[in-house]
């Protein structure tokens, strides 16, 4: 239906281009050759005087418009230590640019309005100036100086963190087409060594279980924070390059094959906490009358109704990664530091090491009960440990 | 063009004097005259840009309506990427792609550079060819044939390029990771191969003829501000593509020889792959180096027009000359050193984000001056608003407000939460993308009676301005909001996110601007192709502006002008100089007994 109506409009608007360039043939029958000439005249000049003062009007109106009506969809408030200060460097960026915006967007169309040409008048002879130049490159200067200073104290507040403070937790982000998983260290909170060179069944971030530090180590696939304590992340990718964006938190850092990329924050408000938050709240109603609203179109359609939605943080993928790039998601849930320990308790047990143990009894009781017909499958897994036996990351 | 079989065998290559008769194929074709190579350039970039275009219009549709089946998905896409009209996910990131690659190298920088500087270099400086007229028209070629490349590598039966016009690797290395990454991704690098080829061609060709071949009195400093933006844009091309080159060269012996120069430690489809010991951010320095200066090769020669319209049709002399021609070297000098502004939170240290936040800041400063340059020249002018100068006062608008969020994303801190959403689309589209089409439009209005001897229809002129202004401003303001609520960009939909789903309205109202301001573009392209042959006659001097090329014939002719080059006398923005009758005075006119030079 929309498509026809999309449809429509286009030819609509050829026709009104085809009908717009004959009346524009017909009203220069008649017209003085040397009127003509394609030129700008003063009355051109005239209406598109006013149009400029005019435009300058649409930018205004449409910023504010599109202020108060789109205004509140924005992420609402940070759930980091890190994030007031982040929101509170984009608020101060904003509102300079907002002035500026409104400034110079009024002193450019307001001279193409007050001053266009007559014919007989002469522009005024203004080639230089050299104070001038010298203020609007100074004063740019200065406040951009300030800003600089302003944010590269709080990136290097972000990024150079301090390992012990805090109470830290170390966990491994893990990205593949199309999913993630996190790997928790564990009691000894240092992970173990891996490689995508030791991916094998139930060991699927490859984890390196000669190493003794790999021993506790966990893999879950909804990522659970603790509130107010330091999360240490070590990012790795399995196979192209993602992203890990936890926009709630302020937070984004690339997964790139090959490599371990890193970024923390501590987490300050829990999952709960923010449900109650009076924006999330209302953000969240108008998203569930939306989702009403589409799930009645649906019904018509004899459809599934869309689920009511309740606010969760996200782990987003934002590097373009493959064809499902736009469905690559996980729940990150932040709880209180006992919620957080109970998890963890119930969770540690089920490690990578027991659960790899675990595959290879079945293996085995499977094999010996069909005897000697299944070589294929063991055969390719002999050689897959040979090449894992040189791994060369760290 | 639509031609080429005609007199296909009566022509001859024997004649190689001066003022020798042109055949239909050296006259058209194999033209080695820069006017005619610049019209092959334009048309060749305008019919880019409709592919390039249309296909935005495409993909707006998907995300402002993400479940709907659309008859022209199919008629445009086939049932195979379309299949009962619903767009496939493959086929909305090989269509941001190509988009994206068209838009930036094949209509903004050949269509922009090779129109203007083509057409411009040797008029305005008084030259009666380009340096070397067989390596111009080589360099038309080649771009030619990676266009036809670009276009063939679009029906590949496992589809084209898809990784994103960025091109990262490993996804770009991997067939295996996207389909796209096969046969479609060897014809894109094969292609951009071809083009940097071109480029760095028509680079060398620009910088030796303004060096070399500037008429009599023609010193740099009298040089009109399009020439210097040219001749920068193509110092600055000559500088970074050979490093996309050599890009493209590595990741070509990545994908078929089996190197390992960005890949390492990759598990894909089951299985371990033969890579070790490279690193995709390497290739992310590499791209960069060229991707960044690239925003300046695209918008410095829009902006070097504009500076030349908005002076003619201001009737009043550029303000800060010397000022302006500082600061496109300071955006040239800066443009190859902030490159990793777009790499904050690429895993590289970040001490190099601290750097890159400084000097990318820094840009800002002479960015700055020539929009306050420019809005002073309009100052007490006696502004004509030929559809040319709206253009170019559009530009300024768009730049500004364009480039005003680039204070937020180059701030290495800032960036972290806006990196790769909606609000990073928004900026570069408004600041590079509208403001360097703007800078093209103004271009073609105003040297359109020197390219084709006839006037284009003002009035049609007018109403491509005013929708175009409205649209593009619809389109690209909600985005920012698109990109501050944190949804991602390159996402086939983002119904998955319900948290996404109070977006959905913004969606809409971008794809409605697009659509409208796209279906308005057809009143540029009729404008452009009728008046070629049934415009008004154009006068010899329509703008009664002050640089050379107004002074040569309007029948194009080989060596431009009839008898001797016209000698330069003075700076090319004498307007409304007091002293003088006329509110211009051409820079071949003598200086007067007395006159005094105005100007520092």
């Amino acid at each position: 239906m929309t498509g026809f109506l999309v449809l429509i409009v286009l030819v609509l608007i050829s026709v009104a281009i085809w009908q717009l360039v004959k009346i524009f043939d017909l009203t220069q029958i008649g017209v003085k050759p040397e009127d003509n000439l394609q030129i700008a005249t003063d009355n051109d000049n005239k209406v598109n005087g006013y149009l400029m003062f005019a435009f300058l009007g649409f930018i205004y109106v449409f910023m504010l418009f599109s202020m108060i009506k789109w205004g509140p969809v924005v992420l609402g408030k940070p759930a980091s230590l890190h994030g007031p200060e982040y929101d509170n460097l984009m608020t101060i960026s904003m509102v300079l640019i907002f002035t500026v915006q409104i400034i110079t967007q009024a002193l450019l169309h307001y001279f193409a309005f007050k001053y266009t040409g007559k014919q007989g008048q002469k522009a005024v002879y203004f080639a230089d100036n050299n104070k001038l130049e010298l203020i609007w490159s100074s004063i740019p200067a200065i406040v951009l100086a300030v800003l600089i200073f302003y944010g590269l104290y709080n990136w290097s507040d972000i990024m150079f963190f301090d390992e012990k403070k805090d109470d830290p937790i170390v966990i491994e982000l893990y990205a593949k087409q199309f999913s993630w998983e996190a790997r928790y260290s564990g009691k000894d909170n240092v992970l173990g060594k891996a490689n995508v060179r030791f991916i094998e069944g139930p060991n699927s971030v490859g984890v390196d279980l000669s190493d003794p530090n790999a021993q506790d180590d966990f893999v879950v696939s909804e990522l659970h924070l603790p509130k107010d304590r330091r999360v240490i992340f070590k990012i790795r990718s399995q196979d192209v390059l993602h992203s890990a964006f936890m926009p709630h938190f302020r937070a984004q850092m690339n997964c790139v094959p090959g490599m371990v990329t890193q970024f923390s924050f501590i987490p300050t408000v829990t999952t709960a906490d923010m449900r109650n938050d009076e924006a999330i709240k209302k953000k969240v109603d108008n998203i569930n009358k939306i989702r009403e609203a589409k799930s009645a179109l649906l019904a018509k359609e004899g459809k599934p109704a869309l689920d009511s939605y309740t606010f969760d943080y996200l782990l987003l993928c934002n590097k373009i990664c493959g064809a499902s790039h736009y469905n690559m998601q996980m729940k990150i849930v932040v709880d209180s530091k006992e919620d957080f320990n109970k998890w963890l308790a119930e969770k540690s047990s089920a490690t990578v090491a027991v659960a790899v143990k675990n595959d290879a009894k079945e293996k085995a009781a499977s094999s010996e009960e069909k005897s000697t017909s299944v070589k294929d499958s063991s055969a390719s897994k002999v050689d897959s440990t040979v090449v894992a036996e040189t791994p060369a990351v760290k | 063009m639509s031609a080429m079989s005609h007199e296909h065998d009566n022509h001859s290559h024997d004649h190689h004097e001066h003022h020798h008769k042109d055949t239909f194929i050296t006259k058209y074709i194999f033209s080695i005259d820069h006017k005619m190579i610049a019209k092959q350039y334009l048309i060749t970039g305008i019919v880019m840009g409709l592919i390039g275009v249309g296909m935005s219009l495409l993909f707006r549709m998907q995300l402002a309506w993400p479940e709907e089946s659309f008859k022209i998905f199919s008629f445009f896409l086939g049932e195979k990427h379309a299949p009962d009209g619903v767009m496939t996910n493959e086929t909305y990131l090989a269509l941001v792609t190509i988009h994206g690659t068209i838009m930036v190298f094949f209509v903004l920088t050949a269509g922009l550079s090779g129109t203007f500087s083509n057409l411009l270099i040797p008029l305005q400086i008084g030259a009666r060819d380009m340096a070397s007229g067989f390596m111009n028209m080589i360099s038309y070629w080649l771009f030619f044939l990676s266009s036809v490349i670009m276009v063939i590598s679009l029906f590949v039966e496992s589809g084209p390029a898809s990784a994103g016009w960025t091109i990262y690797p490993p996804l770009s290395a991997l067939p295996q990771a996207i389909s796209g990454s096969g046969l479609g991704m060897t014809l894109w690098l094969v292609s951009m191969a071809i083009f940097i080829a071109s480029s760095l061609m028509g680079s060398l060709n620009y910088i030796v003829t303004v060096l070399n071949l500037r008429t009599k009195g023609m010193s740099m400093t009298r040089l009109p501000l399009t020439v210097w933006a040219f001749f920068i844009t193509a110092v600055i091309g000559v500088i970074s593509f050979p490093v996309l080159l050599s890009a493209a060269l590595l990741l070509i012996m990545d994908r078929s020889f089996g190197t390992s120069f960005f890949l390492s430690d990759i598990y894909l489809a089951g299985e371990v792959l033969n890579y070790q010991g490279g690193s995709p951010v390497l290739f992310e320095h590499l791209f960069w180096f060229l991707g960044h200066p690239e925003v300046y090769i695209v918008l410095l020669p829009a902006l070097g027009i504009t500076s030349e319209v908005i002076a003619t049709n201001s009737r009043k002399p550029i303000f800060g000359y010397r000022a302006m021609i500082m600061s496109i070297l300071a955006i040239a000098f800066l443009s190859t050193i902030v490159w990793g502004h777009h790499m904050f939170v690429s895993g590289m240290n970040p001490f190099l984000g601290s750097v890159f936040t400084f000097t990318t800041l820094l840009i800002a400063i002479p960015s700055a001056v020539k929009a306050f340059n420019y809005i002073t020249t309009l100052w007490k002018g006696n502004l004509q608003m030929n559809p040319g100068m709206l253009f170019s006062i559009g530009l300024v608008s768009t730049f500004i407000t364009g480039g005003l969020t680039g204070i937020i994303l180059g701030d290495s801190t800032l960036d972290i939460n806006v990196h790769d959403t909606y609000f990073v689309v928004a900026h570069f589209h408004l600041v590079m993308g509208i403001s360097a089409l703007y800078g093209m439009f103004a271009g073609i209005y105003h040297w359109y009676p020197r390219m084709f001897g006839r006037m284009l229809n003002k009035n049609l002129g007018y109403i491509h301005f005013w929708v175009t202004a409205i649209c593009a401003y619809g389109v690209f303001f909600p985005m920012h909001f698109l990109g501050m609520a944190g949804l991602p960009r390159r996402y086939y939909t983002n119904t998955n996110f319900p948290l996404f789903d109070d977006l959905a309205n913004i969606n809409v109202v971008v794809t409605l601007f697009a659509l409208i301001g796209g279906a308005f573009q057809l009143v540029f392209l009729w404008n452009f192709f009728h008046s070629m042959f049934f415009g008004k006659k154009a006068p010899q001097n329509p703008w009664r502006s002050n640089t050379l090329e107004w002074t040569a014939p309007v029948e194009h002719i080989h060596g431009n002008w009839p008898g001797e080059l016209p000698e330069v006398h003075r700076w090319p923005y004498d307007y409304s100089k007091p002293g003088h009758e006329e509110d211009f005075v051409p820079q071949n006119v003598p200086m007067l007994p007395g006159e005094e030079v105005l100007h520092h």
